[in-house]
């Protein structure tokens, strides 16, 4: 079984590819740098003066903050927006590339529960992706602790003291949600707990789906893949529910009094449709290299219906999202949107996001051919990135900054900072292992996938 | 002059048969009509050298004009014809029509392709398929091909190609 005509192929992490990313990466720093200097000017020059509406926004704060203050016992300080902005920016970059690791994991376990033959050839790229995991996890814990009460409101110890001129009644009732079973208001074990225990186990699950198939390159028995299909529906449930409440702990929980039944999925299809649209663009760039001669048109086809789909997919949920809270018209919820759509700079990028990730994908690869050929690929998928990462932008940083927040050379430059270390783990794990598994058994099945 | 439509019905009991037998037919010449499998058999289509079915325009075109027939319809109603306030919302507000917008788009487009397929198809109501052989149902797949566009060759020709292509029958059939 498994003797296919196709020969062996080993990916080759190039100095030149390497030069490529360690620019991206210097570029990254350049920008990163000269945006916290613009950002830091920009603060010491408006501190004097600033716009009217500004002022009211910052003297109800202020009352506020000084109502806090009082019974914070000194704790409490404001941090300067623009030390707020670098957190900011590293946060939401971290949690938008968490989503690409991991979508890199739940595509090869969905291609296993599903017993799927179309992908066996380039399953070895998602997996690579997932590389990033234990990074990710690391970085997440570390930032959670740098970011704290400059990003997750709910962090604050007055808001559940019912003596504090602050007492949050909301987000009290809350409080077993992140401090179970400590007390309210000091460590939130059960909220660092579920984040140890989802990478920990996401890490886990990857290592084992990971084992079993380096092992079926060696010895050709089908138990592995037996293996990797039960493995990939536990992990398949787990990451069901871990998607969803880490969508909540790591995003929602900024806008702590705000709160949407939809947002796991929210996330979720932000999540998989940027995946998938790096998984198809990284194909595309390999076959283009002269790599995976197994995958043709056919197989290509396919991953620009899964973008195109969960496009709409995503469009969907954040419509069904947007109208329930559009109609219902709560107050408690309407001011997130308002938040969004009417003050600047969130504004247009709420607008760009839904031309970015639907009218545009789905007008581009509505055709069978624009799914067919890598030009087209190659196109869309670099706008659904980025697309995304607006997406995500506007989901973290308006609950955050306010009106202060910015988009700028900063956020860009912590953007091409994550994006070159994640290219670079996806590369460079992509170079130790051959490119496909020659002995999957539904490798005959790929190499005669004709749609 | 002879009203009546003659054809001559190859009959083939394998699909592999089939296919290398549809491409020998064609390279000799002859335009087949049509081929009738009992089941769906893989590549028969390019073998037959069709053309790509042009239904997803049309599909694309139908579900435009649900699109812009659902809006307008919104509009006019809600905005114009009997002004409602609904959820405090203005008279005319995007959000609450998409989702009638969409359900009459997937609407149309669904119906449209439908009646397209039928017309390109030649289903009409009332209008009853020839049957050149009754085992195209069963377990035989059947080749006809119309002699009134193979001029050129002769009805002992095209029977003796149909033969030497691998059918194990070779039939006459005539239509009114």
């Amino acid at each position: 079984m498994g003797h296919s005509t196709i020969a062996e192929e080993k990916f080759v992490f190039t100095q030149e590819a390497k030069k490529k990313l360690i620019i991206l990466l210097a570029i990254g720093i350049v920008l990163f740098i000269a945006g916290v200097f613009f950002a830091r000017s920009a603060d010491h020059s408006e501190g004097s003066g600033g716009h009217a509406g500004v002022m009211v926004e910052k003297l109800v704060a202020a009352a506020d903050e000084s109502a806090a203050a009082e019974h914070a016992s000194g704790e409490h300080h404001e941090t300067a927006p623009w030390i707020k902005r670098i957190l900011t920016t590293l946060w939401m970059n971290n949690v938008f590339f968490v989503g690409l690791g991991i979508i890199g994991l739940f595509f090869v376990a969905i291609q296993f529960a599903a017993q799927a033959g179309w992908s066996a050839g380039l399953k070895r790229i998602p997996l690579a992706m997932g590389h990033w995991i234990p990074i990710a996890g690391l970085l997440t814990l570390v930032l959670w602790f740098v970011t704290n009460h400059d990003i997750f409101h709910w962090t604050h110890s007055y808001l559940y003291d019912e003596n504090s001129g602050s007492y949050d009644t909301i987000i009290a009732e809350k409080a077993p949600y992140f401090f179970w079973p400590g007390e309210a208001g000091g460590f939130p074990i059960f909220f660092i707990a579920r984040m140890v225990i989802f990478f920990g186990m996401w890490y886990w699950f990857f290592t084992m789906i990971k084992k079993n198939m380096m092992a079926e390159d060696l010895d050709a028995d089908t138990k592995h893949w037996y293996k990797n299909r039960s493995i990939s529906a536990w992990f398949l449930v787990f990451f069901a529910v871990s998607s969803s409440v880490s969508a909540w702990d790591w995003v929602m929980s900024i806008d702590t009094h705000w709160f949407s039944t939809m947002f796991g999925w929210y996330v979720f299809a932000s999540w998989w449709v940027t995946g998938l649209a790096l998984i198809t663009l990284i194909v595309a760039s390999l076959k283009e290299a002269g790599y995976l001669k197994i995958v043709n048109s056919n197989h290509l086809h396919d991953l620009g219906k899964f973008v195109f789909a969960f496009s709409i997919f995503w469009t969907y949920i954040w419509f069904g999202q947007f109208l329930l809270i559009y109609y219902a018209h709560i107050p408690e919820e309407t001011v997130y949107f308002i938040e969004r759509m009417r003050t600047s700079p969130y504004s247009w990028i709420f607008f760009a996001n839904l031309i970015l990730n639907f009218v545009l994908p789905f007008l581009l690869l509505m055709t069978r051919d624009a799914k067919r050929h890598l030009s087209m690929l190659k196109l869309v998928c670099p706008i659904i990135i980025v697309g995304h990462w607006f997406d995500f932008y506007n989901m973290v940083t308006p609950g955050v900054m306010k009106e202060q927040g910015g988009l700028g050379l900063l956020e860009i430059g912590t953007a091409f900072i994550f994006l070159a270390a994640f290219l670079w783990i996806t590369l460079s794990s992509l170079s130790k292992m051959p490119l496909f598994g020659k002995n999957h058994p539904l490798l005959e099945e790929s190499l005669h996938h004709h749609i | 002059m002879d009203a009546n439509k003659h054809f001559v019905v190859g009959v083939f009991n394998d699909e592999d048969v089939l296919l290398s037998g549809i491409k020998k037919v064609r390279a000799s010449g002859i335009k087949i009509e049509e081929v009738y499998s009992p089941f769906p058999v893989h590549g028969i289509d390019e073998a037959l050298g069709y053309k790509r079915t042009r239904l997803p325009i049309a599909a694309f075109i139908f579900g435009m004009t649900g699109t812009s027939l659902a809006l307008l319809l919104q509009f006019w109603m809600l905005g114009f014809d009997w002004p409602m306030i609904i959820g405090g919302k203005n008279f005319a507000s995007l959000p609450p029509f998409i989702p009638v917008t969409f359900e009459l788009t997937v609407l149309l487009s669904a119906l449209g392709m439908v009646g397209t397929f039928m017309i390109v198809s030649d289903m009409k109501p009332y209008k009853w398929p020839r049957q050149f052989d009754i085992r195209s149902t069963q377990d035989m797949h059947i080749m006809a091909v119309d002699l009134a566009v193979n001029g050129g060759k002769t009805k002992d020709d095209i029977k003796r190609i149909l033969s030497e292509s691998g059918a194990v029958e070779v039939n006459e059939k005539s239509f009114e």
